[in-house]
């Protein structure tokens, strides 16, 4: 299949990483992609949704709390439940996607209580994904974050059936790749960076692979999972 | 006109680092009797007069809905 696979970046009143995924979809990629606005009810002929991140709504009340009632999220659940669909969010698209209840837990302040912004390190939890296939299991993917409230948390039994059904993506660790508390920079349980829902096709992260794309930008690790998800698509 | 006032604070097993801040500065100003802080929101709303029982189901929907997130917080309100 030649076609181009066609992207739609959803823009709230408060995003900011909106163009950002724009530009590495259309430029970098080479796919189709274009904005659709949090008031349309029209997303049922893309095949992937990207809530990108950003402060919607000045984060007021909680990060993602009030996007997750806009008239555009109506139709992400019907979205989620149709064949060869996807979604991915990003940064504040993963909160959003966190408070309409579509993947599991919720977002805390970060430990240090200071908005991080740097590059992280993350190791590849399950490469048998729509977005991680081109990855290596235990690979180690350079790719930035920037949040203040990106400290993931989940109750054990929420965290267990995360790890039984295989639905932890990425975590925080070391340039080797090991697990350890000092790598953990937000706080996060389980060092969990991204997870994914129990059927695999939508992925919510708190790194920003739109911004690792070209040499220039400090690392193209965040290719891996764009380019991972145009194989999958292209291949089904 | 009744005012609701809605108090969301974080549930007892979640780790909240605004308070563990603010216990650690009370404990360098000397402040020793401090044993825990936990900082939640308080939220004030101004309400129509109708059917007490009514006004409060509709509290707890706005609650569940909007105001705390159940994984991580739990509410309580009274109507004054």
């Amino acid at each position: 299949m030649n076609k181009k696979i066609k992207f739609g970046v959803i823009v709230f009143p408060g995003s900011n990483c909106d163009a950002d995924c724009l530009w590495a979809i259309k430029d970098v990629l080479h796919q189709d992609a274009e904005f659709i606005w949090h008031e349309s009810k029209n997303i049922e002929n893309y095949d992937v949704i990207v809530l990108p991140g950003g402060f919607s709504y000045g984060d007021y009340l909680r990060s993602g709390a009030i996007a997750r009632f806009a008239k555009v999220m109506e139709k992400i659940n019907d979205f989620v439940n149709k064949k060869n669909k996807f979604v991915i969010g990003i940064c504040n698209g993963f909160q959003i996607l966190l408070e309409a209840g579509i993947l599991p837990g919720a977002m805390l302040h970060n430990k240090n209580l200071k908005f991080i912004c740097e590059y992280v390190n993350l190791v590849v939890e399950n490469n048998d994904t729509p977005f991680t296939n081109k990855c290596e299991k235990g690979q180690v993917l350079k790719i930035p974050i920037a949040h203040g409230e990106g400290n993931y948390y989940c109750d054990d039994k929420t965290l267990n059936k995360l790890i039984k059904n295989d639905e932890i993506a990425f975590r925080y660790s070391t340039l080797k790749g090991e697990i350890t508390e000092e790598a953990n920079v937000n706080g996060s349980v389980y060092n969990i960076a991204g997870i994914l829902n129990r059927k695999k096709n939508v992925l919510g992260m708190m790194p920003h692979p739109e911004r690792a794309m070209i040499e220039e930008l400090g690392s193209t690790d965040g290719k891996y999972i764009w380019e991972s998800l145009i194989n999958f698509i292209k291949k089904s | 006109m009744p005012k609701a006032k809605i108090y969301v604070t974080f549930k007892d097993g979640v780790l909240e680092p605004q308070g563990k801040t603010v216990k650690a500065a009370l404990e360098k100003m000397g402040y020793k009797n401090v044993k825990d802080v936990r900082i939640g929101k308080f939220i004030e709303m101004e309400i129509s007069d109708g059917d007490k029982e009514k006004i409060k189901k509709e509290i707890d929907e706005i609650c569940d809905k909007l105001l705390a997130n159940p994984n991580i917080e739990k509410y309580t309100f009274k109507i004054e």
